[in-house]
């Protein structure tokens, strides 16, 4: 059987997707993102849940998700162990559970039978351009360029996420390329910039880890939604 | 009785009956907050009046104390705020936040308030003083040397053998409804129905009783008439209506000093009259928000005469007066009314207070409206509690209320006899080291060997424990047993029993504390490997803790079990015992804000918890130990049984930053709704809510001043932040925030 690593499971989620949410933390990532708050989940732990464990573990929680609730899948990146998540929707879905995604774009692959089985896809776009996406994130930009293409073939509901990190990306003019790029992408049903904060830094060095950015301040939370309030009248999406 | 033949119905008019008076009249209301309206200019006076001389008691402590008089219904001159402007009228004394003296409970109590406060009784008061028989004299005539042991050890705590007991609701209700005369009439008729039966103790007490309530109703009458108001006729009209309840209401704060004294479900049956005055155009909604802004102004105005001890166990001056709301009819139509929205508003109004106790009756068929308007007020005030109305509708019916937290009664059917509650947690430490007390030394229990294991066994610890608790239940059951015999005999609420049905039905309300604490630890043993450190006498008093265990808040049943075990254990052996007056037992896991007591008064424990760290309040999961996110903790929660087994409530209180609720204030709201339903939908009991940052507590904390208004919910009430000693503040502090990263 199949079986999935799991990092954390928060069973209260209140901004990883519409309602109340059950946020599962897969473990694993291929992504070293400058301003990543879950460093410990960057290399794939124990395999630790079966997908009915997992699904038995969820449904616990089935109570509270209501109207518009549901499962949301992040971590790490969920789409380093979509087998298991696979399997875990497909009971999901029987109990007609709401499942978001919460996903780079950077699995391994395989994106149509996973994405067949969520209902949203909230996607983290890191950088638009090729080097930019290269520095914060060590990768390349056209694995999750590609997994994009495929939501948007599949018609899938996406939100947006944009971490806005001071002297980096803070600015109107990423910003406006930010407004054109999401101007040609379709079925977008939300945008959101998220400010960098540097609370994670103890993460980093109780895991003996560099900590990149370690002259960055937190984002001001204001200026943030100032910026967010700019491209979301741009874009016409709020 | 010119208006009751306006109102519908037959049965209420032929018996005391307000529930068939509300059933028949009331006019459901589906709609939004929209039509609520702001405070009148009367109101403002008044009420920036109220605040001027709260500001000055809190500064003082305690405002005045009327030193000329001994507590009674019409013991006091009429009193007023600010006469012009105040629509209902009625004050404890003859002076705004002045305070009574009341010997009944206990002089020692009196007299140590006093000395608190530099003041001095009036000679010829206290002359009478040795005359005066008290409560607090019979029971400690009576307790045995065991009781007094477990007693000062702190196994039992705060047991109402030094002050009135509280926890009563009287129907006031009934006041407006029928009009003192006619509740005197009835009474005199039971008391007239001749005796069939041998004359025995109980047919004694009944009639020396029933004539103690019919010169209560007279007492009512007349201090209402020093007010310049006849309330021996039925009330005619809205403001008639309020100000009669009110009254029934005065008169059992200016007659008892219980604990708790709630006012019980007043909207619903409030608003018929409401309605009747808006649809012939008698009254205008700005008058009908004036009503009951100022009704509510005068229930923040309570007070008791407390020593310092007490207000460590109870911070802030509480009086619990509770105020149920909403809930729905037992043919599924919700009790909402425009009133059920005009009392919670009360607290954008004025302004948000501790008191009255707001206490939703939360069902999952209320209105979606209703449900977001309760959700909105939460996140702006802290004030209100939730409680489970489709899980107690089916024990209690429709017209029930809550007294105190959790307690809830048929509204003048029932009563109960508050028992605070004992310690769990310190019952465990006993049965370890053989009965003795681990803070003072000294056998308490009797009958028990020290555990002199390296490493604890679960099942040689549970065996002993449970054993222990059928000690601790044996002793706690004949303590309360004594204190009720002597608070009927020396202090009976004659005011309040007044406005029960003469035959009522008794509650012998037990409570736990320290539930989490034993829950862990037996989890600990059982899962972990626990090493006790001995001192030279082989008492416990550390533990060493290696590994691992499950810990109670994270839903997982290997310890939630454990805690649902201990609960059915020790209220199985309460139940076991001959209760005073036949009254049912039942049992809270509450305890207010005396988890911090408690807590310094009990040694190190096995989960880990060092000596004199506080517990966690009520039912909840230990700080911080609740590490799977809010629901996780929720559920472990819901899965107490309460209609089993707690069926006198079981307090929760859930602390949540704004952030982490939603971004907008609708989704807050909307968020808030859904976790209310999932968590009662499962059976759940009671939830405090509490919407506020841990950073502006500390800030608070520092700067008292600032917040002059914060007010957080705590273990079954509300307190103004800047009222709770500092140890309090620091435990409120050290509580899980449920915050998403």
């Amino acid at each position: 059987m199949t079986k999935g690593s799991v990092a954390q499971i928060e069973s209260m989620g209140l901004v990883d997707g519409p309602g109340i949410r059950t946020v599962v933390f897969m473990s694993g990532c291929k992504l070293r993102c400058l301003f990543c708050h879950n460093p410990e989940m960057f290399k794939l732990g124990e395999l630790n849940y079966t997908p009915v464990e997992l699904f038995n573990k969820i449904m616990r929680n089935k109570p509270y998700f209501q109207k518009n609730g549901g499962v949301t899948f992040s971590g790490g990146e969920p789409l380093l162990q979509s087998e298991f998540i696979i399997e875990v929707c497909q009971l999901l879905k029987k109990e007609n559970i709401h499942i978001a995604l919460d996903t780079a774009g950077v699995g391994n692959g395989n994106y149509d039978e996973i994405l067949n089985l969520v209902d949203l896809v909230i996607f983290d776009i890191k950088a638009l351009a090729d080097d930019s996406y290269k520095q914060i994130t060590n990768n390349n930009i056209n694995e999750s360029l590609k997994f994009l293409k495929k939501c948007q073939k599949l018609n899938k509901k996406m939100w947006l996420r944009q971490v806005i990190v001071p002297d980096i990306n803070d600015n109107e003019t990423y910003i406006n390329e930010l407004a054109e790029f999401i101007k040609s992408l379709k079925n977008i049903e939300k945008v959101e910039l998220l400010p960098y904060h540097t609370m994670a830094k103890d993460k980093y060095n109780k895991l003996d880890m560099p900590y990149r950015l370690k002259n960055t301040v937190d984002m001001n939370i204001d200026r943030c939604k100032k910026l967010e309030t700019l491209l979301r009248n741009k874009i016409n999406i709020h | 009785m010119e208006i009751l033949n306006k109102f519908k119905g037959e049965k209420w008019k032929n018996e005391v009956n307000v529930r068939d008076f509300i059933q028949n009249n009331y006019k459901f209301y589906e709609g939004d907050e929209n039509f609520l309206v702001g405070t009148t200019e009367k109101t403002d006076k008044v009420w920036s009046k109220c605040s001027e001389l709260l500001k000055e008691e809190l500064k003082k402590g305690v405002l005045d104390i009327d030193v000329n008089h001994v507590a009674g219904v019409n013991a006091y001159d009429a009193g007023y705020i600010d006469k012009e402007n105040e629509v209902i009228v009625g004050l404890q004394t003859d002076a705004p936040l002045k305070r009574i003296v009341n010997p009944y409970g206990g002089t020692r109590m009196v007299y140590s308030s006093l000395k608190a406060y530099n003041t001095k009784l009036n000679p010829e008061i206290e002359k009478i003083f040795p005359y005066i028989r008290t409560h607090n004299q019979g029971v400690f005539d009576a307790y045995t040397e065991e009781i007094r042991k477990a007693r000062h050890a702190g196994l039992l705590t705060g047991l109402p053998d030094a002050y009135g007991r509280g926890r009563i609701i009287g129907d006031y209700r009934r006041v407006a409804l029928y009009g003192i005369d006619y509740l005197m009439e009835k009474k005199k008729q039971e008391w007239d129905a001749p005796i069939t039966c041998d004359m025995s103790e109980d047919i004694i007490r009944r009639r020396e009783e029933l004539t103690k309530q019919y010169n209560a109703l007279k007492e009512i009458k007349d201090m209402a008439a020093t007010y310049g108001f006849d309330i021996s006729r039925p009330a005619q009209n809205s403001k008639e209506a309020v100000q009669w309840l009110y009254f029934g209401y005065l008169a059992a704060v200016k007659e008892n000093n219980g604990a708790a004294t709630g006012i019980g479900r007043v909207d619903t049956f409030l608003d018929i009259y409401f309605e009747q005055d808006l649809a012939e155009g008698n009254i205008t909604e700005a008058e009908v928000q004036e009503l009951i802004d100022q009704f509510i102004i005068k229930l923040r105005l309570v007070r008791h005469l407390r020593t310092p001890d007490y207000d460590e166990l109870f911070s802030g001056d509480p009086t619990w007066v509770t105020c149920a709301v909403a809930g729905v009819g037992e043919n599924g139509v919700p009790l909402i009314t425009k009133t059920s929205y005009r009392i919670l508003h009360t607290l954008k109004n004025l302004d948000p207070a501790p008191e009255p106790n707001m206490t939703v009756l939360w069902s999952q068929n209320l209105t979606e409206n209703f449900k977001k308007f309760c959700s909105q007020t939460s996140i702006e005030s802290d004030a209100v509690q939730y409680e489970n109305d489709d899980l107690m509708r089916p024990i209690y019916g429709d017209d029930y209320a809550i007294a105190c937290c959790v307690s809830a009664m048929r509204i003048g059917k029932d009563m109960q006899f508050f028992g605070a509650r004992c310690n769990l947690a310190k019952s465990l430490l006993y049965s370890l080291n053989g009965g003795i007390d681990e803070v003072k030394g000294g056998q308490i229990i009797s009958g028990f060997s020290k555990n002199t294991d390296e490493v604890l066994d679960y099942e040689s610890v549970k065996k002993e424990y449970f054993r222990m608790l059928e000690s601790v239940a044996r002793i706690y059951a004949s303590a309360m047993n004594i204190i009720h015999y002597m608070h009927d005999k020396y202090a009976y609420e004659a005011s309040q029993m007044a406005l029960h049905d003469t035959d009522v039905h008794r509650y012998m309300a037990y409570g736990v504390a320290g539930l989490s604490v034993a829950a862990d630890s037996l989890s600990a043993i059982k899962y972990a490997k626990v090493k006790p450190i001995r001192n030279e006498d082989g008492i416990a008093v550390d533990f060493e803790i290696e590994g691992d265990y499950p810990k109670y808040g994270n839903d997982d049943d290997r310890v939630d079990n454990i805690a649902k075990e201990i609960l059915s254990k020790i209220y199985s052996e309460l139940a076991k015992h001959k209760t005073y007056r036949d009254a049912e037992p039942t049992m809270s896991v509450l305890t207010i804000t005396s988890n911090v007591v408690y807590g310094a008064k009990t040694g190190s424990t096995p989960d880990g918890r060092k000596a004199g760290v506080a517990f966690a309040p009520g039912a909840n999961p230990m700080h911080g130990r609740d590490s799977s996110g809010a629901i996780a903790s929720l559920n472990s929660v819901a899965k107490l049984d309460y209609r089993n087994c707690c069926k006198d409530g079981i307090s929760n209180t859930f602390t949540i930053i704004p952030n982490a609720l939603g971004h907008s204030l609708d989704e807050q709201k909307e968020n808030l709704v859904n976790l209310l339903d999932g968590y009662f939908v499962q059976n759940a009991h009671h939830l405090n809510v509490n919407v506020l940052n841990r950073e502006m507590l500390e800030d608070a904390m520092e700067n008292p001043e600032k917040y002059p208004l914060l007010t957080i919910r705590v273990s079954g009430y509300s307190v103004r932040f800047n009222r709770l000693t500092r140890k309090q503040q620091e435990e409120v502090i050290s509580r899980t925030f449920h915050e998403k990263f």
